[in-house]
């Protein structure tokens, strides 16, 4: 009887109104402020990079500075290569850790992984570039992809190995259960069934980490290092995103800072572009459902 | 919806007369392999009517523990083959966790502890794998749970596709006899590739009883399988169960005395992890010999 006096209350019914308009302001400034950056950064890095692309930029080495023209192709396949190597080593190892936590994780070693990926996602990645140059470029005493495919494959285990086993712990315990009870084995539950339930969320966390370790600098400054031709082999000094528009960014050359304004948006195509495309591989004809 | 069921079942039988008595049939491979199938079927139901009487579950002293707390306390039960038997008592009895025991779905949870003997079709628990025993012991949940990422008709073949890589051309058939059983065949044949989410939770779990019905289990466990369902979904699958008693056996935990009295020909009342009483429903319904399982179908607690 005293709720509905409340409810009825005309005062308390207008605070009521009123708290409601100031959160839902509050909430609506908040999603804008969150995605003005964002916004911007494309715009931004669109309008300054798209007016210095043509043909050449994709197909030419560098050029010295005052020679026109010239392009970033080998920084471009350089990238694509390292992030690959990266992927190839980091990707299956998160994934195999992730699955490991979630689903056989009753033993005090999951709970160590579980911890050390913790750890390992909060170092800084320059750290990570200087292990891989401790690990790889002092051993084979020269720079290479192969190292910067290390340093960027460490950083992505962690994404990896967190967001595969987020999302299989959401898999609800009760698919499981109708699996095995259908004397399906474990080993074909976990593959067939829960790793495919929780394939979409998965993959999503991979394209994030191929997505930040494309765009990584600091692990590969001293581990893949740079180079203004083609490299020879993977085992090579390479050229790469983020190091050459670094380098061109810190030259004090406008026509070079061009440049890196160009380079700065094909980074963000490229990785727009694979992770379109892996979606439409990937794409589960029921994934909505889910 | 009942008849239109019990025509399903007859047309099922007529087809299954036809694939196993046409010789020109067995010329095709696929129909060989259907017959062999068929035959299957046709072996259980000869096996069953000879031993009519035979045990398919008996358990000696049969003990769960959970964290050194007892679920279920020394139960000695014998279940018929090729009955119902309806396990019923007030919630944290032991209902679930005794079916549970039946098909090692206890190896899931951690802590749990099974002790005592049990003997399923003539041999004893520990001489199957745990593979083999859910084949054998198939499973319907209280929720529907089909697999979000398949069809209806994936749904139905999983548990064969999985395990044992049949040819293909002996899917269809699996699919459309399961399905007939389950009662769901007219509802869904024009639309077997859509997602097995897109039915209603009562079709769901006709869906969950076809998938279990694939994998040909001698005997099947349900644990509350019509508490999350509507009148008429369950009158359905009651009307399954009826049909199908006469080749599997069933094990149904049911909170629904009405639904125990309705589907059942066996009745085991549990109370605080002990079975206080297992006999004929009718009798456990009319003349029940302990006080604690009068009180409870009475209605005077639980």
């Amino acid at each position: 009887m005293e709720a509905y006096e409340i409810l009825a209350n005309p005062k308390n019914l207008k605070r009521r109104k009123i708290i409601n308009i100031v959160m839902l302001t509050l909430s609506v400034v908040s999603g804008l402020v969150a995605i003005i950056p964002l916004i911007y950064i494309l715009f931004y890095t669109t309008a300054a990079g798209i007016s210095s692309l043509n043909l050449d930029f994709f197909t030419q080495l560098p050029k010295p500075v005052g020679e026109p023209g010239g392009g970033i192709a080998n920084a471009i396949v350089g990238s694509v290569e390292i992030v690959g190597l990266g992927s190839a080593f980091g990707i299956p190892i998160g994934l195999m850790s992730g699955i490991y936590v979630s689903e056989f994780s009753k033993s005090f070693f999951a709970n160590i992984v579980k911890f050390v990926t913790d750890v390992l996602s909060g170092i800084p990645s320059i750290i990570i570039g200087i292990f891989a140059y401790g690990v790889i470029v002092l051993q084979t005493k020269h720079f290479s992809a192969l190292a910067g495919g290390f340093a960027l494959g460490i950083l992505m285990i962690p994404t990896v190995t967190r967001i595969t086993e987020e999302m299989l712990k959401l898999v609800p315990i009760s698919l499981r259960e109708a699996s095995l009870a259908l004397g399906i084995s474990r080993w074909k539950t976990t593959l067939k069934i829960v790793l495919r339930t929780a394939s979409g969320g998965i993959i999503t966390g991979m394209l994030l980490a191929i997505a930040r370790a494309a765009g990584e600098t600091a692990p590969l400054l001293f581990t893949s290092f740079g180079n203004s031709f083609w490299s020879e082999s993977i085992d090579s000094p390479t050229a790469s995103l983020p190091v050459q528009i670094f380098n061109y960014a810190i030259s004090p050359y406008a026509e070079w800072h061009q440049k890196a304004w160009a380079g700065a948006f094909v980074l963000i195509a490229l990785v727009f572009i694979i992770s379109l495309i892996v979606r439409l591989i990937t794409k589960n004809k029921f994934s909505q459902s889910v | 919806m009942a008849n239109e069921f019990l025509n399903n079942i007859n047309e099922f039988n007529l087809k299954e007369k036809y694939l196993s008595t046409n010789p020109e049939d067995s010329e095709n491979p696929v129909f060989i392999k259907s017959e062999e199938y068929v035959n299957k079927d046709a072996a259980v139901q000869e096996k069953s009517s000879h031993e009519k009487s035979a045990i398919a579950v008996s358990t000696t002293n049969l003990s769960v523990w959970f964290n050194d707390k007892p679920g279920i306390e020394n139960v000695n039960i014998n279940i018929k083959k090729d009955s119902v038997t309806a396990i019923i008592g007030p919630s944290g009895c032991g209902k679930s966790t005794f079916l549970r025991a039946l098909n090692f779905m206890h190896d899931l949870t951690p802590n749990a502890v099974v002790t005592g003997e049990i003997n399923i079709l003539g041999k004893d628990i520990t001489e199957y794998n745990s593979i083999d025993i859910r084949k054998k012991v198939g499973m319907v949940f209280q929720k529907p749970n089909p697999f979000p990422t398949m069809s209806i008709y994936d749904n139905v073949i999983s548990g064969l596709k999985l395990n044992w890589g049949h040819k293909k051309g002996l899917y269809d058939e699996i699919v459309e006899t399961s399905l007939v059983q389950s009662g769901l065949w007219n509802e869904v044949k024009d639309r077997l590739k859509i997602s097995a989410y897109s039915l209603s939770g009562g079709q769901q779990q006709r869906l969950c009883i076809a998938r279990t019905l694939a994998v040909k289990p001698e005997i099947i466990l349900m644990d509350e399988p019509t508490s999350a369902l509507d009148p008429i979904s369950t009158a359905g699958i009651e009307a399954s169960i009826h049909d199908l008693k006469k080749i599997y056996t069933f094990i149904i935990v049911t909170h629904n005395m009405q639904q125990a009295a309705r589907v059942s020909d066996f009745t085991a009342y549990f109370y605080l992890g002990k079975l206080i009483e297992h006999s004929k429903t009718s009798t456990v319904f009319t003349k029940p010999k302990e006080k604690l399982t009068e009180e409870y179908i009475t209605g005077k607690f639980g």
